[in-house]
């Protein structure tokens, strides 16, 4: 059994304008341990999703149907105080902006040991200990007279080490990060990451790591799941995905990355935005933008079709008529490794 | 800077205020026509017009105005508020004598509106858009626009005199005996009621604003329960606005004293500033506005020093 699975979840919200269907129909597993990458634009649904595994999102927003099964436990079917039992302690989450994520008026060191008073029953004494120890462990210099400094008087990149020891503060087993290293700068994102993945491989904690950077992915995770308009349209582990993407959503995503040496003047990019979630197009919900793009994409809505090429086709999958043969004219794209990139998918994950 | 050196700056710093504060007043004073003499005499139109220029003589109200307020400052500084005409009683005794009864009432309407404001605020803003937060609206809206001196009157009319709860005009007890209480409440909730409908709307706004934040989210997903989430981390932070209003309505307690004291007969400052007016006692409203001047120089005051127990970044400023 998967430590993580999602199974159909779909997330509407209910504004003035209409129904918005942020997550439509959406299914993943996480196995134990495992680093799951979300991928996507702004607004595919990454982040609606990961409240939801924490069942937190808010008026007018509403998990409408599905199943999050956590080791065979619905989320969905279970009390608040059940629910709260879970956040913090079993499921944890990075937010995206460390500095907003923390309260201002309380010392870092209270906010990361109230969750282990709170879950973990220690007392006072104990709980700062385990805070201290936890602040050190995330390379945090000087740990115990910093626990009681108070957020304002950390960097940008001490507030995210401080979050991730809070996220980590009661040995979860699933923890979300939501674009953590975004609000940082390039060196202090590198260094973020590594703490990140060197942390959960410690304490084997499965990762679901939400981002648009298709280079952290590369560098950080096992399996991937490109989302576009709610909707998973490709999901693979990610020598896969990189190597032999199966999606043309997939494909435009990284052939947008800009590349050292590449002389064209501009950034190559997916043409045209996601569409709008209340009104979304008939059909393929990418095919306004998809170069392949056929009358049969504006009809039909295609499903996620196994397309893996190695022993277990089950390992990739990918939402594209072209894998029911419903296209004339076939998927017209050919991937060129590019040694630049290939060097940065790390050689330890073909196992 | 440290906090003392803080406080010691603020202090100073109301000087200029309090004498800005006696300035206007010694002017608006003498715009007005007539003075303490022409009241006196007033009441007895035999008294001779060199009687009367003898009185203001003696009273030195003859000096040109700047040769007056010359006088008057000089007195202050060395603590001396000068005399009441009428009585040829020592200001500042008098005004020590009605200091407490307006303090204590002041003092009971501002915890009244505190506890109200507060929990209601909370209730209506964690509501928020929902059948309570209505009901607060309207509550507070309607103490906000009822003119306190009607409100007094239509709480005497009806706790005191139709059902005979509550003990009213002059109380009858010391200051500081519980019995006290009874005649507290109904002038106090008066003076209280607005105060409380404003800071009930800042409260409610304030920590609706602060519950859109992401650390409030990020309190939740730590499995916090919601009164944790509430009560620790969004109050803290929604307090640092309502301080703020909090100190503002000090001033409108002190005005509203004035009214509140004359409708429930209430010994304080301000039923003996509306008698100074009246008679033009000079000297006595003169006190009178530099006292309560300074009292909302000390809750401006008080409320920066909440702002730095609430938050550590204005502490860090200090």
């Amino acid at each position: 059994m998967a430590l993580l699975e999602v199974n159909d979840l779909t997330v509407s919200f209910y504004t003035q304008e209409g129904v918005v269907t942020a997550v439509d129909d959406l299914s993943y597993t996480i196995e134990r341990g495992e680093k799951f990458g979300v991928v996507g634009e702004s607004g595919a649904g990454k982040s609606v999703t990961a409240l939801s595994l924490l069942r937190l999102i808010e008026s007018p927003g509403e998990i409408e149907s599905g199943e999050i099964l956590l080791d065979g436990e619905d989320l969905l079917q279970m009390s608040d105080s059940e629910v709260r039992q879970i956040r913090g302690n079993r499921i944890a989450m990075i937010f995206q902006d460390a500095q907003t994520a923390l309260n201002p008026v309380y010392t870092i060191g209270e906010q990361i040991a109230e969750a282990i008073r709170h879950h973990l029953d220690y007392d006072e004494e104990d709980a700062r200990e385990r805070t201290i120890e936890l602040l050190d462990q995330v390379g945090i210099p000087d740990a115990e007279n910093r626990y009681s400094d108070y957020p304002h008087e950390f960097s940008g990149g001490m507030q995210q080490r401080a979050v991730i020891a809070m996220a980590l503060s009661c040995d979860p087993d699933v923890l979300i990060a939501d674009e953590p290293t975004t609000a940082l700068d390039v060196t202090t994102e590198a260094k973020i990451l590594d703490l990140l993945e060197d942390l959960t491989d410690e304490f084997d904690t499965a990762v679901q790591l939400i981002t648009h950077d298709l280079g952290v992915v590369a560098e950080l995770c096992d399996r991937v799941m490109v989302m576009y308009a709610g909707q998973a349209v490709e999901k693979a582990p990610v020598e896969e995905l990189y190597y032999d993407p199966k999606h043309p959503y997939t494909v435009g995503l990284m052939s947008s990355i800009p590349r050292v040496g590449d002389d064209s003047d501009r950034l190559r990019t997916i043409p045209g935005s996601m569409p709008d979630l209340i009104d979304t197009p008939t059909g393929c919900s990418f095919h306004p933008r998809c170069p392949y793009a056929e009358e049969a994409c504006t009809r039909t809505e295609p499903s996620m079709i196994d397309v893996g090429n190695g022993p277990d086709a089950r390992e990739q999958s990918a939402r594209c008529l072209e894998y029911t043969n419903d296209l004339q004219h076939g998927l017209g794209f050919d991937v060129s490794i590019d040694e630049d990139l290939s060097e940065r998918v790390p050689g330890d994950l073909h196992e | 800077m440290s906090l003392q050196k803080f406080i010691l700056k603020r202090i100073l710093a109301s000087v200029p205020v309090l004498f800005g504060v006696s300035v206007v007043t010694f002017a608006l004073m003498h715009i007005t026509p007539g003075d303490i003499v022409d009241q006196l005499v007033a009441a007895n139109p035999n008294v001779p017009a060199h009687e009367s220029a003898r009185l203001r003589r003696e009273f030195g109200l003859d000096q040109p105005v700047w040769v007056q307020y010359l006088n008057w400052i000089q007195g202050v500084l060395t603590g001396d508020f000068g005399e009441v005409y009428s009585s040829s009683r020592d200001v500042s005794s008098v005004v020590l004598a009605r200091l407490p009864e307006t303090i204590i009432l002041g003092l009971f309407g501002w915890v009244f509106a505190v506890l109200i404001a507060i929990p209601g605020g909370i209730y209506a803003a964690v509501n928020k858009d929902q059948l309570g937060d209505d009901v607060s609206r309207f509550v507070a809206l309607s103490g906000i626009s009822i003119p306190n001196f009607w409100l007094g009157l239509m709480l005497m009319a009806i706790f005191a005199v139709r059902l005979d709860w509550f003990p009213t005009l002059d109380p009858q007890t010391s200051l500081l005996s519980p019995s006290m209480l009874w005649w507290l409440i109904l002038p106090g909730v008066t003076i209280g009621t607005a105060a409380a409908a404003n800071m009930m709307r800042i409260m409610r706004t304030s920590m609706a604003e602060e519950l859109n934040k992401e650390y409030v989210t990020a309190a939740r997903a730590k499995g916090l329960p919601e009164r944790t989430v509430i009560l620790k981390h969004v109050l803290r932070n929604s307090l640092i606005s309502v301080t703020t209003v909090a100190a503002f309505l000090t001033a409108s307690i002190v005005a509203g004293s004035v009214v509140v004291e004359t409708v429930f007969g209430w010994p304080g400052l301000g039923l003996e500033l509306i008698q100074a007016v009246h008679l033009r006692e000079i000297n006595l409203i003169l006190a009178i506005t530099l006292f309560t001047g300074f009292f909302i120089v000390l809750a401006n005051l008080l409320a920066d020093i909440v702002y730095a127990l609430l938050d550590p970044r204005i502490r860090d400023e200090y």
